[in-house]
């Protein structure tokens, strides 16, 4: 099974409108609820990042047996320095995203820690595309 | 802890109605969403002086019931009416972070466990 959720970066006060409907479609297909809690939370965490870093893009959960995977693909401006992103604490987010609450630079290492594989391709100026993978088999 | 328990020890306001009874076991305070995210693991109520459509997302996002805003901040209509779609009790309290904390710890309500990565 697929879902794909558009994320629009105009609207700052949606983000996290897709990692909310994914979190109920996982519930009624009856995921386990420390599973569901992994995926919110690190789903939630790169769908910020897509909205305060890049302008937007697509999300697509791919739901499968054994495991989902969750592909956010930005048209952003890609990330200069990847090791430097996965820091805990590095961040170039804006005041206004600090605003919101993010921006602590914990995004990164949230989603690392909160997934089972986590890969991401980035180029500059074209976009950055965060795939994040989740075990279904105990 | 019962969510009436709360509102007496921190003379809290009331923003909204929720239909079941809310209690909590523990209590985590924090501005910082990402830090929520990551260290909220219980059913925790959360003090927190960040007003935003974020903070009800983060909230929906680890299953959080109870939000309490410290040091008079006023949510809008708007996020109190995103918060009861969400199932999510707003609280208010004059009460900065520190001291609704140590309130509502004295009461009786712990603290999550943070890991010691030092
Ligand atoms: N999708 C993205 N596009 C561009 N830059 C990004 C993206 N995601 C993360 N980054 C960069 O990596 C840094 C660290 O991200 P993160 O750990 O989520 O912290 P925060 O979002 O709090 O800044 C960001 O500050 C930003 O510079
Ligand atoms: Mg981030």
């Amino acid at each position: 099974m697929t879902f794909n959720y558009e994320v629009d970066a105009s609207v700052p006060e949606m983000a996290g409108r897709a990692s909310t409907e994914f979190k109920s479609v996982l519930k009624q297909l009856g995921v386990s609820a420390k599973v569901i809690r992994r995926i919110s939370i690190a789903m939630y965490e790169g769908e910020i990042n897509m909205v305060i870093h890049a302008n937007g893009g697509t999300i697509t959960c791919q739901v499968d047996e054994n495991q989902i995977e969750i592909v956010m693909a930005d048209v952003g401006p890609g990330i200069p320095d990847l090791d430097l992103a996965m820091k805990a604490g590095w961040s170039t987010a804006s005041p206004q995203a600090r605003e919101l609450g993010f921006g602590a630079g914990m995004g990164m290492p949230n989603m690392k820690k909160f997934s089972d594989e986590m890969e991401v391709e980035t180029q500059i100026g074209v976009g950055t595309t965060l795939t994040l993978r989740f075990n279904l088999a105990a | 802890m019962k969510v009436s328990e709360i509102q007496k020890v921190l003379s809290a306001k009331q923003f909204n109605d929720v239909e079941e009874e809310l209690s909590v076991d523990y209590g985590y305070s924090c501005d910082l969403m990402s830090d929520v995210l990551a260290f909220a693991q219980n059913n925790d109520v959360l003090l927190t002086g960040t007003v935003n459509p974020q903070v009800i997302r983060t909230c929906q996002m680890v299953d959080i019931r109870v939000i309490v805003f410290v040091r008079c901040k006023e949510p809008t209509q708007e996020l109190i009416d995103q918060a009861t779609k969400a199932g999510i009790l707003l609280l208010g309290t004059h009460y900065s972070m520190y001291m609704a904390s140590s309130l509502l710890y004295m009461a009786g309500l712990p603290g999550e466990e943070i890991e010691n990565d030092f």
